[in-house]
């Protein structure tokens, strides 16, 4: 649960080139097209490597079965992203999404799309068919199958038919509630290698989303026995599932059967799981692991860790923002959008990223993170700029507060020292009484969230799914979204969203999604804290480490001395 | 709050008395030889200061302990900050002082409500026997039985939103090592109790037709809690402890409490960095735990029916 | 003695119903829904929210669920957690592990603790019986995970003397470090224990008279004081097993040992009702069978209690 504080994490940044050749129709070849940015491509694309070495490295338990369309958390999420190969591929380097197992997807109309696929092979030897990706996405948006990813297949034609409508909690799926459909309508198969997807309306960044984790390919024995598939899984990406002890350590080794552009240098990986980080980076120092995925706070303190392992650490920006949520339903009294932004006005974020985080995160400016194409500078404004004085003003022209602020975080994660330190600077610029609260853990914290019961200012955060602007924005904001904890509903930022989805061309998209963002800024419903930054480090075993732009160690570039 | 712990103290003293017939002389004795125990003069003069730095905090130190200077966070002893600022950049010094209340307070009310909640229950349990012994002492079992963090968790969680004032969060804390601590002190002292049953004095005060209160009163407690008091003056320190560790694992005091334990779980993160910040609450917790536990030995000691 | 086993044994069944009841209850009650976070910060689907609480029984009222629970019980089946892994297959593992921790804690504080405790009682008032006190309760006012992270780094980073963390072998020499954490805990209460009760029995007439008989004081302390002196100390020790057992989580995680305490604190957190309560009744069980032998021996030990 600590450090679950993600929602999924693949690999990417920018759908540069991919949408605009599949928005405007014009053209088809889309595989690994460099979009201007003029980057190198990724050390993962380069001929295979030479094989060798056995790394370990520090894992957490996966939430769920090991099945893609099941997973949306990070422990599982990574795991499954090394075992499995999606239709795209995001550039461990610079996150352009690239054609993987599909040999492209054509569309004329960003409705209607056309995937043909390359010849793949599962581990287990089967061959990767449109039958392969059909079957598995069916399953996964069929809802009495309870799949945790299904949210991705929204966008899918007849997805609704798909799901149950009872509104009996317990009995959802039974009688009247029972889905109407049990496949997607949108989606058929031609031949083999051919099959078309059809949006229930149009979706500009489809291609970009279908590098996902849930979007993966499941082989047959998937349908046969989906439960003892869940414990040994089997898929068709540069690693192969070996072992899963619960609570001790996951294996994966080289699958010999790949034939795509990833494969992994690496012979075996071992995902050994710690309860704390504090012990696996201790494991570290003592050589036991070769690759800690995030250094504890005790040791970024005061970099320690550049003195504790030297040349051995790598950092990197990556898609993720921490910010500070609070539902005006459950607390009239921060209705205002005005309140809210004095609020973040009083926060100094600079120096609590320098006292908490050692530097380690990037003072946030607007919603979206800078990894992303589309990100768009300081949208937040003078809004997240601290200014004590000018934040006083701002709060006794909104009408002033009265009474007591609680800032909630989960006592089981590692939120206290910042929290804590953001309750001080509102108190001291506005004079506040702001208190730090942690609920007992992470669960209690998210149903009392769900539920809309805390009241005040509370943590939260997100990890993009998939490359794009727009998931930074619809999954969040939209009027009862999912994660929209919020309780925001603005038809004007719906609309431009929907504007967004159908428009014609990626810039166009853009910058629809972008006036989109500046609503969410004029109304503040969350207050940006940060961007995330991965701060990683390695034994010295390794010779060649990369970190992802999902802060995700690079498993296919990552090699031994 | 110690007062509570020499009220404990005082009530076996008197038991004893008792039994003795004259409580003023063995009073008296008592005092004569604590006065000579230079254990008992330092022990005394430092919980003298700590309890006083627990109710009147300000009389210490006049620097606000929830002013935090963030820019300055984690500096080191400086003449603005003798014991330096911690990683909010809060003065280590004034959270020490005012940090004295709150540990006091869980230590000892935690180690009064365990001794009289399992006190009662072991001596009960040894002295009815038969199926009354049985009963209690299953229950203990599946008192004992409850994981620490999963009682807590519950208790706390259960209670979360309510009493998030000042004594309220701490009386929370307390309820809940209250809660889980009692049964090991219940069957420590039904295993003294069972000991000194069959001592002559016992028989003799029941063959002289003695009421069960007082026999349980004036002869089988004073002469049984030894053990327990040996356990429980460690288990006043273990307590202040014991309340940074539910802080470790999320669940200990909140704000506005201020505490040792809340100190060092945040300072924990400094260990390899600024230990400085780990260093003088941690100072502070052992002080006084010596403190109470040498002035609860030397009053033993001093007060011991045996050792005339 | 053989009636009172039988009957003891016999005891335990309504034990281990109400305990079983008990954390059903307690768990059912925890606040948090068991699929919240099982779909990163993103809620998961109604859908998924159905599926699982089918899959897991979640919909039924509590007592059909702690009936179906029981009966599988009965059979010898502890049912399977969350990950579809028999609990009864993790349990067995991870008793391995804490039990063998718990046995070298155990012999750590009793060896340690005796020893340092017959120093201090000898040498009562001397220079020694205060290092004891002092050093012992030192450790003692340290909460664990500070002496733990201290022991991890220092002796084990830095010197590289024991390794930083357990594997799942959990050999002898990696356990070597956790079990000094875990059992430094409890040496002061051992000390103490063993300490004023040896120094009461001193005094007692029996030892008086052993020496005035021309036993070697030697022999006198060893055989009469020491062998009375030890009951509490047993009990202490009895319970400390049965805790151990249960509740080292924090050394656990710090060592990052496979053992009961992880599994039920990620049990908790996880809401894991099933992995919990199977969890805690194993430890019950083994925790009523060292109460048993604890009872036992206080019979060999002391001769005046009687078991019938």
């Amino acid at each position: 649960m600590r450090g679950t504080t993600r929602t999924i994490a693949v690999a990417g940044v920018s759908a540069f080139a991919m949408l605009t050749a599949a928005c405007s129709g014009s053209s088809t070849e889309t595989t690994s097209t460099t979009s201007g940015s003029g980057s190198n491509s990724s050390s993962s694309s380069e001929a295979p490597a030479a094989a060798g070495g056995e790394i370990v490295v520090h894992g957490c338990t996966p939430e769920n079965p090991l099945i893609a369309s099941n997973t949306s958390e990070t422990c599982g999420g990574n795991i499954l992203d090394t075992i499995t190969a999606k239709l795209v591929h995001y550039n461990s380097e610079t996150a352009e999404p690239e054609m993987d197992i599909a040999e492209d997807i054509k569309t004329d109309d960003n409705q209607n799309f056309t995937v043909t696929l390359k010849d793949y092979k599962f581990s287990d030897g089967t061959p990767v068919t449109s039958k392969s990706f059909v079957d598995a996405w069916n399953y996964a948006a069929y809802g009495p199958n309870g799949q945790g990813g299904s949210y991705f297949f929204g966008p899918i034609e007849g997805f609704a038919d798909l799901q149950c409508t009872g509104t009996d909690e317990k009995t959802a799926c039974e009688g009247e509630g029972a889905p109407k459909a049990k496949e997607l309508t949108g989606l058929k198969v031609v031949d083999d290698k051919t099959f078309t997807i059809k949006t229930t309306e149009k979706v500009s960044n489809l291609p970009v989303r279908l590098g996902y984790t849930a979007f993966a390919p499941q082989p047959d024995a998937f349908f046969k026995d989906a439960e003892a598939f869940g414990k040994a899984p089997i898929g068709a990406g540069p690693f192969k599932f070996e072992s899963w002890t619960e609570g001790q350590s996951i294996v994966v080794v080289k699958n010999a059967d790949y034939s795509g552009a990833n494969a992994g240098k690496l012979d075996k990986i071992t995902f050994k799981i710690y309860q704390d980080t504090d012990a696996a980076y201790n494991d570290l120092l003592a050589g036991q692991i070769d690759v800690l995925d995030a250094i504890p706070v005790s040791a970024l303190i005061d970099d320690k860790y550049k003195t504790d392992l030297g040349e051995r650490n790598a950092q990197r920006e990556t898609g993720v923002i921490q910010y500070i949520g609070m539902n005006p339903k459950a607390d009239p009294s921060l209705a205002k959008p005005e309140i809210r932004k004095a609020i973040s006005m009083a926060i100094d974020r600079d120096t609590i990223n320098k006292a908490i985080f050692n530097n380690t995160r990037v003072p946030a400016t607007g919603w979206v993170s800078p990894v992303v194409d589309g990100y768009q500078k300081d949208v937040c404004g003078e809004a997240c700029v601290y200014d004590a004085a000018k934040a006083k003003a701002a709060l006794d022209a909104a009408g002033g507060y009265s009474g007591k602020l609680t800032l909630t975080y989960n006592g089981d994660g590692d939120h206290k020292a910042w929290t804590e330190a953001t309750c001080n600077s509102i108190k001291d610029a506005l004079g506040i009484d702001c208190t730090a609260t942690p609920t007992v853990d992470f669960k209690t914290f998210l149903t009392g969230l769900g539920k809309g019961e805390i009241k005040g200012l509370f943590r939260m955060g997100w990890q993009m799914d998939y490359p794009s602007i727009e998931n930074f924005l619809a999954p969040i904001y939209t009027a009862g979204a999912d994660s929209n904890y919020f309780n925001y509903n603005n038809p004007e930022f719906e609309k431009l969203l929907k504007e967004a989805a159908g428009a014609d061309g990626l810039d166009a998209a853009n910058a629809k999604y972008q006036e989109a963002e500046k609503v969410i800024a004029a109304d503040m419903p969350t207050i940006p804290m940060y961007y995330g930054k991965a701060t990683m480090g390695y034994s010295e075993k390794i010779g060649n480490f990369a970190i992802t732009p999902f802060g995700v160690p690079d498993f296919s570039s990552i090699s031994v001395k | 709050m110690s007062e509570s712990a020499v009220l404990v103290e005082g009530a076996e003293a008197q038991a004893a008395g008792g039994d003795v017939g004259d409580a003023r002389s063995l009073g008296a004795d008592a005092w004569r030889s604590l006065r000579k125990s230079p254990f008992f003069w330092v022990s005394a003069v430092l919980i003298l200061i700590f309890l006083l730095m627990a109710i009147w905090p300000s009389l210490f130190t006049s620097t606000d302990p929830t002013k935090a200077v963030l820019k300055e966070a984690r500096s080191r002893p400086s003449d603005a900050a003798w014991f330096g600022r911690d990683i909010q950049g809060y003065d280590i010094y004034a959270r020490v002082i005012y940090g004295a209340r709150a540990s006091i307070l869980v230590g000892v009310l935690t180690t009064v409500f365990t001794v009289l909640l399992g006190g009662a229950i072991g001596t009960l349990a040894a002295y009815a026997g038969g199926w009354v012994d049985s009963l209690v002492s299953r229950i203990t079992d599946i008192f004992f039985a409850i994981p620490l963090l999963l009682g807590a968790i519950l208790f706390m969680a259960a209670l979360s939103g309510t009493m998030t004032g000042y004594f309220g969060v701490i009386f929370k804390v307390v309820m809940a090592l209250t809660l889980l601590g009692w049964p090991s002190l219940a069957r420590l002292m039904r295993s003294s109790v069972l000991q000194v049953l069959p001592n002559d004095y016992v028989q003799a005060a029941r063959a002289l037709g003695a009421s069960p209160w007082r026999i349980i009163r004036s002869h089988i407690i004073p002469n049984a809690m030894g053990p327990m008091i040996v356990v429980s003056t460690i288990n006043l320190g273990a307590y202040i402890a014991a309340e940074a560790t539910l802080s470790f694992l999320g669940i200990g005091l909140t704000p506005p409490v201020i505490s040792w334990g809340v100190s060092i779980n945040d300072a924990i993160v400094g260990l390899r960095t600024t230990p400085h910040m780990l260093l003088f609450p941690s100072l502070f917790l052992s002080i006084t735990v010596l403190a109470f536990i040498m002035l609860g030995d030397a009053i033993r000691d001093a007060f011991d029916p045996k050792s005339r | 003695m053989g009636k009172y086993i039988v009957r003891r044994l016999l005891q335990m069944i309504p034990v281990i119903i109400g305990t079983t009841f008990l954390i059903f209850y307690m768990v059912f009650a925890m606040p948090g829904d068991p699929t919240a976070g099982k779909c990163g910060e993103r809620p998961c689907s109604a859908a998924y929210i159905q599926k699982y609480r089918a899959e897991h029984n979640l919909d039924d009222p509590l007592p059909i669920q702690y009936g179906k629970y029981v009966a599988k019980l009965a059979q010898g089946d502890l049912g399977t957690n969350q990950y579809g892994v028999k609990v009864k297959d993790d349990l067995q593992k991870r008793y391995l592990v804490t039990g063998k921790l718990a046995l070298m804690a155990i012999a750590v504080e009793v060896v340690v603790g005796i020893l340092a405790g017959i120093l201090a009682g000898i040498r009562k008032g001397k220079f020694v019986d205060n290092l004891v006190l002092v050093s012992t309760l030192f450790v003692i006012s340290i909460p664990v995970f500070v002496i733990g992270a201290l022991a991890q780094y220092f002796i084990g980073v830095r010197t590289g003397l024991f390794p930083v963390t357990v594997s799942s072998k959990a050999t002898f020499y990696e356990l070597t470090m956790p079990a000094l954490v875990l059992g430094s805990l409890s040496i002061a209460y051992v000390a103490r224990l063993t300490r004023t009760n040896l120094v009461e029995n001193l005094r007692a007439d029996y030892v008086r008279t052993a020496i005035a008989k021309g036993l070697s004081r030697r022999r006198a302390v060893g055989l009469h004081a020491l062998r009375n002196s030890m009951i509490p100390v047993i009990t202490f020790v009895g319970f400390d097993f049965g805790a151990l057992l249960g509740g080292a989580i924090v050394t656990e995680r710090i060592f990052n040992i496979q053992g009961v305490g992880g599994y039920i604190f990620r049990g908790i957190q996880m809401r894991d009702g099933v992995a919990v309560v199977g969890a805690v009744t194993a430890l019950v069980i083994i925790y009523l069978f060292v109460n048993l032998l604890v009872d036992i021996l206080y019979g060999v030990l002391d001769p005046r209690i009687s078991h019938e």
